[in-house]
């Protein structure tokens, strides 16, 4: 029996950005044994030589001609933004307490 | 004329018996009159589509050539950006959004004239078999408003099986196209992956996601496929070969010689009875009309169901970081000189509903470092298995089928809070989207114990979609000859009119 402990959802709510209530991270906490049990199931097959597949069709890089095309405008592109100041986006403070 | 197919609309349209203007209009009343019990719509774009439907009349006055569906009214799933229009994809992180452009199957849609009615309801993120997990709200399915209409594209299915719409678009990560056309009555394809561009289609999982037509018949379906698809150099992953033939397999019903392959692994235990009772009825009628029945041993398919509840949530826990509230969307905690970081977790903490962090959460522990090789890893190999077992077995037969989804409709709030009873609704669907390759449900009949619809799957390989269409107009017009009448004229009547 898989289990993902509180302290270990929250680890994971962290680096994932999502701040979660006490609650949440016990429910999520209860939940991801059945749910780890039953993805493990994945590990139950002999693996040995085969080739992981990432992806189902063959990939090549594609690339176009360097030319420019139309795009976006700097409002176009600013439509959807929370926050903007002077046609850019404006963020919270990124690099810790301003002094 | 609304419980007309698509086809049968054209062709009045085409002979002038009707406008697009009329059309969409009727539809437009017939969503005002249903659309508070079956909530099929986030969105409806009343004046967007008449003037687009305005506009193809006109186009068709002066005389120009128009494509087969123009003036033909749609509905939208809410996961694909159409500028200026709301787009959220069932997410509350989204709400408001309006895209400053087109995602290329909208444009294709605009260019063949197809007037696009509003947007659909869907499993936040598409993430959800029930659209129960929407940002705003289940949608009902019309043929018992207290069951779900399956999901995740559940609003597209519910708006074409309730006459909303004649057509309408889905997406299909891990058969969220095919089990709601199978519990709500319809026919829903799954094309081949890279068939159809997914540029500006919101991503979920990428090497999984694939957007794809719903209709009420075969052949409506086919022609929304052709419209759609195609290759597309805004998406690398775009297949540069021509569409297949959908619509003249459509059109050639004829499965006189063809092989069709029953997976041993896909029916029987774990599968309603009635569901089971109608897919082996839907065999004979193959087998009387010239196809010869064979059965294929897919023994990977076992584990399908967990790779793909790996490889999906890896996968979207990579691409929902773009949720970050700083370029779109939702911003909460701005205050007080509060940090990014800090801005950024209370976002995603108001925006997301708990199926989105739950799969958030799962792929972040799939992706890190000392489980990797374990699961994600893991995951990848038995993909490589899924794609063998399927190779094997098309050596052996032109198309393989299945019951679609093991049940029928279930309740709405039945399964909520019961995630791998939810998941083990995908498991006959999944292997396709692993594969890559494309798949159709069509109506089969409904389960005897509680007359609900039941979906026929048909796979095929890539690039060989119109096998689907070939097979399943076949087995559409033999059923439909022998129930006499389509099977949504069983489903109960709407809001008070028929």
């Amino acid at each position: 029996m898989s289990s993902l402990s509180r302290d270990e959802v929250a680890k994971l709510a962290g680096l994932a950005r999502i701040e979660m209530t006490e609650e949440e991270l016990v429910n999520l906490s209860s939940q991801f044994g059945m749910i780890l049990d039953a993805v493990a199931r994945v590990q139950e097959v002999d693996l040995t030589g085969v080739k992981a597949t990432s992806h189902p069709q063959p990939l090549e890089n594609v690339a176009r001609p360097d030319v420019v095309l139309p795009s976006l405008s700097p409002q176009d592109a600013l439509s959807g933004a929370p926050a903007q100041e002077e046609s850019r986006f404006r963020v919270p403070q990124i690099l810790g307490e301003a002094e | 004329m609304i419980r007309k197919s698509a086809v049968e609309m054209a062709g009045a349209l085409a002979k002038g018996e009707t406008t697009s203007v009329e059309l969409t209009q009727a539809h437009l009343d017939r969503i005002t009159a249903v659309d508070g019990q079956v909530k099929a719509f986030l969105h409806v774009d009343a004046e967007g589509a008449l003037a687009q439907a305005k506009s193809v009349d006109a186009r068709r006055k002066s005389g120009e050539k128009l494509s087969p569906l123009a003036g033909i009214p749609l509905a939208l799933k809410d996961v694909l950006a159409q500028k200026g229009v709301p787009t959220t994809a069932g997410s509350k992180i989204l709400e408001g959004w309006r895209p400053p452009y087109d995602s290329t199957v909208v444009s294709k849609l605009k260019d063949a004239g197809v007037v696009i009615m509003g947007k659909t309801n869907m499993d936040e993120f598409a993430m959800g078999s029930s659209t129960e997990n929407s940002g705003y709200g289940p949608t009902f399915n019309p043929w018992d408003l207290t069951r779900t209409p399956g999901g995740s594209s559940g609003g597209s299915a519910a708006a074409v099986s309730s006459f909303e719409a004649p057509l309408a678009i889905g997406s299909d990560t891990g058969g969220s196209i095919r089990q709601p056309a199978a519990l709500t009555g319809i026919v829903g394809v799954r094309p081949t992956y890279g068939a159809v561009s997914r540029f500006g289609l919101i991503a979920y999982s990428s090497s999984l996601d694939q957007a794809g037509p719903f209709g009420r018949t075969v052949l409506d379906t086919a022609l929304l496929h052709e419209v759609m698809a195609g290759h597309d150099p805004k998406d690398a992953t775009s297949i540069n070969a021509p569409v297949p033939a959908v619509v003249a397999g459509a059109k050639s019903g004829d499965v006189k010689g063809m092989k069709i392959g029953v997976i041993k692994q896909l029916q029987g235990e774990g599968y309603q009875k009635g569901v089971q009772a109608r897919f082996d009825e839907s065999l004979q009628v193959l087998a009387s009309l010239g196809a010869e029945i064979v059965e294929v041993d897919c023994p990977s398919f076992e584990y399908a169901l967990a790779a793909y509840y790996l490889i999906a949530p890896s996968e979207c826990s990579s691409n929902l970081a773009r949720f970050d509230a700083m370029r779109y969307g939702l911003r909460t905690g701005d205050v007080n000189g509060a940090s990014a970081e800090a801005v950024m977790s209370a976002t995603r903490d108001a925006g997301f509903g708990r199926e989105v962090k739950r799969r958030i959460i799962l792929g972040t522990y799939a992706l890190s470092s000392g489980y990797y090789d374990a699961y994600y890893g893991s995951a990848q190999k038995i993909r490589t298995l899924i794609i063998q077992d399927y190779a094997k077995a098309f050596t052996k037969a032109d198309v393989l089928v299945s019951p679609t989804a093991p049940t029928t409709a279930y309740k709405i709030g039945e399964k909520v809070d019961d995630p791998m009873a939810m998941y083990l609704g995908d498991v006959a669907t999944i292997p396709v989207n692993l594969a890559g390759i494309c798949g159709m449900s069509l109506p089969a009949g409904l389960a005897e114990e509680d007359n609900l619809p039941v979906g026929f799957q048909i796979m095929a390989p890539a690039m060989q979609d119109h096998r689907l269409y070939q097979a399943g107009a076949a087995l559409e017009a033999a059923l439909l000859s022998k129930w006499g009448a389509p099977i949504l004229d069983k489903a109960p009547a709407l809001g008070g009119s028929k």
